[in-house]
Order: C-alpha cells, then structure tokens, then sequence
C-alpha cells in the first residue's frame, strides 16, 4: 500500500507530488495519458499571473500572488524557462476606466505589487503596437510568461528523482474505501494507498464523485489559441490583456518564452472532457478579437492553432481540501486560470494537508534542483565545440526550424520520465513546434526514437495511444 | 577562419548546378555545405520520372538527374560538406556552420550562393480547425517515409491541395496499396502541372474537386475523418455542401515557402510575393557577392529551370570573385509585372550587366485562357505572344535581348502582363 497516490501528472500533480517528495512518503502518480503534461496544463496561455483577477479573500487570489512569487526562484532550482516580462490589461473605452481602478484595488488588496494604471502616452512607449483605440492600462511587473512543460516535466522530474514514482497510461476507473485507505481500479490493475490526491483536471468530477456524495461537476471550457512564428514574436514585449468590457473577456496577445506570439483563448462551455478540437467559430474570434487591444498582429504568421480545456468549477474556485466524508481524500479540484501560475504554491498547500493526514518526516536525500535538457545555443561557440567533441549528437541538427539537436533529443529520451513520443521529445525539447510543425525532423525523431527505445519504427506514436504515425510498410496490403 | 572563393548554402539541385558552372567559369575554391546525408536535395525522395525533359532531353527520375550533376561536382573536385548545418550568414559573409566532426566553425566566403530551398506550408498555416491527431502530414513527409523508408503513412487518404507533390503523392500511394479518396483543391484551378493531374490522377479515377477545402478533421488519436466544403469566391466555406470522409490520412500539398531564414538573418532584402530575395538580372541580392538561385528564390515548377537558373548564378558569382565583372554604368532598368503578373525574377537589370539573353520567369495570378503575354519597353509594347492558356501552376518565361535593350538608352521600366483576347 503506497502512502499516497496523486491521480493525474498535469501541472498540480506533479507540483504535489514534488513537495510531498520533501517528506519520507512512499507515494505515486497514476497517469492516464503516456507523459506528463498532456492534458490542461500542455495546452494554455503560458501566463503566470499577478493576481490583480482573483477575488479579494479566495483560494485562487492567495494561491495566484504566492506562486507567482514563488515562481522565479522555482525556475532557477528546476531549470525551465521563466520570463517576468509584465502585463498590462488594457482599457480601450473611457467609460470603461472605473474597470481599470477597481482591478488595480483588487490587486493590491492582493498583495500585487507594483501595480499602477499607465496612460496613453506612456502605453504607447511601451508598446508601440497597441491598439489606437488604447486610453490607459494596468500595469503589472510582476506579470510573466513560462514554458507550461518544461514546469510540469521539471516539476515531475525532480519528483521522480527524490522517490516519486509514476506510472502512465494508467486510468483510474473505481476507487473505493478500504481498511486504512483506499483501493484505486485502473485500466492496468488495483493500487492501494493511504491517502489520495485527486489532481485529475477536468476529471476530477469524475474521481471526486467517485468517494463522495456531494458532487461536484467540472465543465471543461474550451480555449482556442492560434500560434504565431518567432518572427513575430516581438510585435509586443509584455502580455496585453483586454479589460473585460462589451466585448467579454477579451482575447490576449502575448510574446512566449521561446519567442513566438500567442493570442487566445476563446471561452467555451463544452460536455466532451476530450474535446480539444478548435473550431472556425473560435479561431476566427481569436483572429478577429485581438486587434482590439494590439494592432496589426501579423496573422499570416501563425503556425498552428490548438485548444486547451480549462477544468472550470462552477464556484470559480480552486477546491484544495481533504473531503471530511472521505477522510485521507484531498481534492485538488476546479485548477484553472490561474492553475499554471499557482501550481508551485498549489504543491505546498497539496503537501502541507497530506502531511498533516499522514504525520510525515523530512526526507533528508531531498534534492531540490534539477538540470533541464542543455540548451547548446545557450553556450558560447568555444563551450559548445567542447560539448560537440565530446558528444558529437550535439553538432547534428534534427530540428531545423528550431534548430534543435540530435544531443538535445537522446537527453530528453533518456532522463527521467523520458520523452516516448515526437511529441514528448517536442515539449522537452522544441523539436517540431516550429514553422514547419515537424514535416522535416518527424522522420529523423522516429528514427532516433525507435533506435533508442528499441521500438519498432510502427510502435513509434505522436502522444501515445492509437496516435500511430506510419502503420504498415509498401504494399504490405497488395 | 578557413576562407573560400565562393560557398554555396545548399547541395540540392540548385547548388550543385550552381558549383559546376562557378568550376567551370575558372573558379577554382568552391565549397557546398549540405545538411542532409548526401548531396541531391528533394530529388532523393522523387523517385518518379518526369525530370530532365529540358536539360538531358531524356525522362530522368529525381536520383537519377541529382546523379548528373553529383557526378560532374565530384569529377570536377568540388569541395563539399555533408551533415552541415549552416547556422548564420553575416552580411560581411562569414557563413557560420556546424557539423558532427568539425564542431562549429566559421568561413568567410567571397561570395555566397543561397540555394537553400523552400519547405511545406503546414496545416497550421492555414488554420484549419479540429483535432491534432496522428495522421496529417505534408506530402513531402509522406513522401520520404514512403519513397525512402518504405513505410505507409495510412491506408486511406484524402489529400488537400493539387500542388505537384500532393498529385505525385496521390499516385504513389495508390501503387503501394492505399485508396486515395478525394483531392480537395481551395483555389478553382489546379495548383500544379496539367500532366501532372492527367498521370497521376485521372489515370486512377481520383476525383479532383476545385474550390474546396478541409473544414474539419476528426480523430482524437489517429485521424478518423475529415470534411470538405465548396468555398465561395472569397474561399469561405459555404454552408450546406459538406461532405464527410473517413480517412486515417491527410496529405497537405498547400504551397511551398522559400526557406530564407539565413536570408534574412543576413540582411538580404526579400520580395512579399515570391518569399524570396530580391535580385537583380545577375541573380544578386541587394548585398554585393550574394547571390541566389532555385527554389530559394523563388518556387520552380521544374528541376530544369532550377539548374539553368542556377548555372547562371554560379557563373555570375565567379566573375564576381574573378573581378571580372565590367563596373556597372549605374543604369538600371525596373521590371513592373502588372495585371495578372504576380512577380518577375530578377526584378531589376542593369543591361551593361547582362548576358546576350537574359531569361525572365514570372508567375500569374490567376487562369486566363486565348490571352496574350505583354511586354512594354515604357509605353512601347514591344512583346504580344497568344497563349491559348496561362495558369498560377506554370511557371511562364520570356527572353530578353541585351543589343534590344541598349537600344533603348532611355528605357526606365519594362513592364510585363496579360492582356485579354
């Protein structure tokens, strides 16, 4: 019987299972998808939050301003991209100025710092390719961009180092109470664990309901993004948010940490909790919707258009707390926006209840740092001809959009809870989220992968599953 | 730092003719950097026939015509390098590249021949919504898994886009076992080769259907179906005619993008119509000793065109390193493709610069059937050649006479474009 097990190995999961590895607990994460950070936390904006949004006085508010502070620091132990480029939110009507005090209020009953609302003349110093119509901002500093898995993978890597297991393509199906704890039915057998953390996303309905009888629904809402090329990643520096006004929530535009332009998401209400499609309703809001804070966004220059699902709670809260009717069950439900940005204070909160429920001690091997996959064009030429004669993989390019190589690709295969997909090596490493989305370095990653793995080229699959990418050899069928 | 007379950024079809004509021109230090295994570029992967018609006078496949040139670049010990990638050109050309061996090094070139190539417009260029599964790959991907590697992308496929290598595509697989259900074309004329439509579809019975596009793709994992609709005359999709198919593949054979980002990272200065650099009838780019060629340029129909173009630019680039260039009297001359002419290359002569013909290529807009191909010297027409047809897949060329043009020693602008019957 593990101590405990977290269901799901999103952002939360692995922040979870990453401080409770600070403690001598025997615990796992059970992961119904083939990696990590595959479902809400792979597919979002990539923001890390000021916090100035939460209302005063909830979870999300307190938990947003901790991770954000928390989040620097974070980024430097665990080795993953994190740039505190500032936001602003911007007011595009006069009338609509009161918004803009009452978000700055908000945010410094937060405990935001820094904030203050800018004016139009120095707005448009800042960033010279804000809408026309802009006539003032909130300005947050300590607003920043993250790369959303290279986070949940460092998070969950420095987990495993220190003790975590993690066991994928699991799908938790029954969970009931036993003796001492529960017994978790999954597509790959029982497990049996003292407590249990249900970070299962939008799921977490599901698992929650399973052991309780007050239900809780999580509607999955949908946000359709369209992806910009690296050339026009400076049209803005700091992420341009709308000032909810007639036009609703507004659509964001902003510079991602490896340089490309984001602008989404849309906001949809959906019943399928797969139901990642995007839609020509929403690409075309997304598209039509963010000039109205950010002028002439190069549209032409999009390079791929995704949807991520925002695991929405109708109380617009982050429930964080052992059920009392199911006592050793910790709900880590209704993670939303600010999910991603509170994830690391998420992980305290998660950790703290757990160790109260199980009593645990200190883990004295605990290793609060990780490496990440080396990045070589971060090396001077003379350290990286180093490397290069070293491991020669380092000195071939796989990846020519984003100049990704061989080197970079055999590391995020064979760390821990390695990549076992193109697109597990893609979110380690890049390779194939650029211009050309993989049409030229796919076959050349299979190879490696299938040479690596010992896998079958067949076997090899875009994120696992039936996601297959050759199935069969010429006129196998003839 | 190593230096060479001229490096040449590319071994595809257009560096290889562009080193052998520079070696043949007298130009003794030339070297090819290469990314891939071996020497040829795309033509490895295109084991159809159909090349060399206009070079060799003979029905060639890709290998076989790299194979030419391949073999002239070794007997004429050219220099070249393979598994080198080229990081950055600076605008005093020092190529930066990196390799296996040799780590990353650098090498200040006299002269540059960009002959990098183009890539794939992918399907998130065109924003087609739906699901991301496995199953959707350009039709140079598919290509290369299939031609080179020997393995099937799926069994049933529908392919978007009637550009060559999707039409190549839709007969290949045919022949190795999978059904090729429809190809959907956006535009209302084909985006390639007639010959191509007549071999490798209507041979087969693949249906062709113009003015439609993929409106959504379904497959959470692998690809399950797709739905084409008609489009308007805007290209949008118009509601009530779409048609469901189920298909484990979908081949985008959506356009081709000249692949210039070491072009720009160097300063050269590109056309918006072709993605391309601007050059001049030299094949030049607006920084001196850097010159361009093939598909990088601009995107070819033709390998033969490529090699020609290519040629001269390599024999250009050697009377730049030779100095054997005349000073140029300062004079040039503006093409302006107008009226259903997208663009020219080159976009500028400077006729003193010239050879005794220059060739210019262009490409239109648009289908324009019993027209006429017009060239005015300023206000003077002084070219009306009838085509019975003229379509944005062919890729149309006119000559020009050096003597012609010193004739006109006032000449300012030539002017090219269609003018209806």
């Amino acid at each position: 019987m593990y101590d405990v097990i977290i269901i799901g190995a999103g952002v939360s999961g692995a922040a979870s299972a990453r401080e409770l590895s600070r403690y001598q607990v025997n615990a796992c994460v059970l992961e119904k998808e083939e990696d990590v950070c595959c479902g809400t936390s792979k597919a979002n904006s990539a923001i890390v939050h000021a916090g100035y949004d939460a209302a005063n006085g909830s979870l999300m508010a307190k938990l947003n301003v901790q991770g954000n502070k928390m989040m620097e620091q974070l980024s430097k132990d665990l080795d993953f991209e994190f740039i505190q480029n500032g936001s602003l939110v911007v007011c595009t009507e006069e009338e609509n100025r009161p918004g803009l005090e009452a978000l700055l209020e908000r945010g410094i009953k937060n405990g935001v710092e820094g904030l203050r609302i800018v004016e139009r003349d120095e707005l448009v110093e800042m960033e010279p390719n804000i809408s026309d119509q802009a006539v003032a901002a909130l300005y947050a500093p300590t607003g920043g961009i993250v790369c959303p898995f290279n986070l949940n993978i460092a998070l969950a890597e420095n987990a495993c180092t220190n003790g975590v297991e993690f066991k994928f393509n699991t799908q938790v199906e029954n969970i009931e109470k036993i003796e001492g704890g529960f017994r978790l039915t999954t597509s790959q057998g029982d497990y049996e664990a003292k407590c249990v953390v249900n970070a299962a996303g939008v799921y977490a309905d599901q698992i929650h309901n399973m052991v309780s009888e007050k239900k809780i629904s999580i509607v999955p809402r949908r946000g359709d993004y369209c992806l910009l090329d690296k050339t026009a990643g400076q049209h803005v520096k700091r992420t341009i948010f709308a000032l909810p006004g007639k036009y609703g929530k507004g659509i964001l535009v902003s510079p991602t940490v490896h340089g490309n332009l984001i602008v989404g998401p849309t906001a949809i209400d959906i019943e399928d909790k797969e139901g990642t499609n995007t839609t020509r309703a929403g690409l075309d809001e997304v598209i039509t919707k963010c000039a109205n804070t950010v002028k002439n966004v190069p549209l032409r220059q999009v390079i791929t258009s995704f949807a991520g699902l925002r695991a929405h709670e109708a109380g617009h809260e982050f429930i964080i707390e052992e059920l009392p009717e199911a006592p050793g069950f910790v709900d880590c439900a209704g993670i939303e926006s600010p999910g991603l940005t509170s994830s690391p204070a998420i992980g305290c909160m998660v950790a703290d209840i757990v160790k109260g429920i199980l009593d645990l001690k200190e883990n004295p091997n605990f290793v609060g740092t990780r490496k990440g996959v080396l990045n070589p064009e971060k090396l001077s030429m003379e350290e990286r001809n180093a490397l290069i004669k070293e491991q020669p993989a380092y000195g071939n390019i796989i990846c020519r959009c984003e100049m990704v190589t061989e080197g970079e690709i055999l590391d995020a295969i064979h760390r821990p809870l390695g990549a076992r997909s193109l697109d597990g090596v893609k979110r380690r490493t890049r390779a194939g989220m650029g211009r050309c989305q993989a049409g030229f370095c796919s076959p050349r990653t299979m190879e490696i992968l299938s040479r690596e793995l010992g896998m079958d080229m067949m076997e090899i699959t875009k994120s696992g599953g039936e996601s297959k990418i050759v199935v069969g050899t010429n006129k196998d069928r003839i | 730092m190593k230096a060479y007379d001229i490096v040449i950024i590319g071994g595809g079809p257009a560096g290889l003719a562009a080193a052998v004509a520079a070696r043949k021109s007298g130009v003794d230090s030339i070297l090819i950097l290469e990314r891939d295994k071996e020497l040829g570029g795309i033509l490895n992967q295109c084991i159809h026939n159909g090349f060399g018609l206009h070079t060799f006078k003979e029905e060639l496949t890709g290998p076989e015509y790299a194979a030419r040139f391949i073999d002239q670049v070794k007997e004429l010990q050219i220099e070249y390098k393979l598994h080198t990638m080229v990081m950055d050109i600076s605008h005093d050309k020092v190529v930066t590249a990196m390799n296996r061996e040799e780590g990353m090094f650098t090498i200040q070139a006299k002269a540059v021949i960009l002959a990098m190539g183009c890539r794939e417009r992918s399907r998130g260029a065109l924003n087609i919504p739906g699901y991301r599964p496995a199953g959707i790959y350009s039709a140079g991907t598919a290509q290369r898994l299939v031609n080179r590697e020997g393995f099937m992308p799926g069994r049933e496929v529908v392919i978007l886009g009637s550009g060559d290598i999707g039409l190549i595509m839709a007969r290949r697989m045919t022949f190795e076992g999978a059904k090729v259900k429809v190809v959907a074309e956006l535009m209302p004329y084909s985006g390639g080769l007639k010959r191509n439509i007549v071999q490798c579809l209507d041979d087969y019975g693949i249906p062709l259907k113009l003015s439609h596009t993929v409106v959504e793709i379904r497959g959470k994992e692998r690809l399950t179906g797709i739905t084409i609709a008609e489009v308007d005359s805007k290209g949008k999709p118009i509601p009530g005619t779409e048609e469901d198919y189920d298909c484990d593949t979908l081949l985008l054979s959506v356009g081709l993008i000249p692949e210039n980002e070491l072009s720009r990272g160097a300063g050269v200065e590109m056309s918006p119509v072709t993605s391309g650099p601007v050059v001049n009838e030299s094949l030049e780019t607006n920084i001196e000793g850097v010159f361009a060629c093939g598909n990088v340029l601009h995107v070819h129909d033709l390998v033969d065109f490529v090699s020609e173009e290519a040629g001269a630019a390599g024999k250009n680039a050697a009377l730049y390193v030779q100095g054997l260039r005349t000073e140029a009297a300062g004079k040039e001359i503006r093409l302006n493709p107008i009226e259903g002419v997208r663009y020219t290359v080159p976009s500028t002569i400077r006729p003193d610069q010239m050879d005794d013909k220059l060739t210019v290529r262009f490409r239109v807009g648009g289908v324009y059937k019993n027209c006429y191909i017009s060239v005015y010297f300023d206000d003077e027409r002084v070219l009306h050649r009838k085509r019975p047809v003229v379509a944005p897949g062919e890729m149309e060329e006119i000559k020009l006479e050096k003597a012609k043009l010193l004739s006109y020693p006032d000449l300012k602008t030539i002017t090219v474009k269609i003018e209806e019957a």
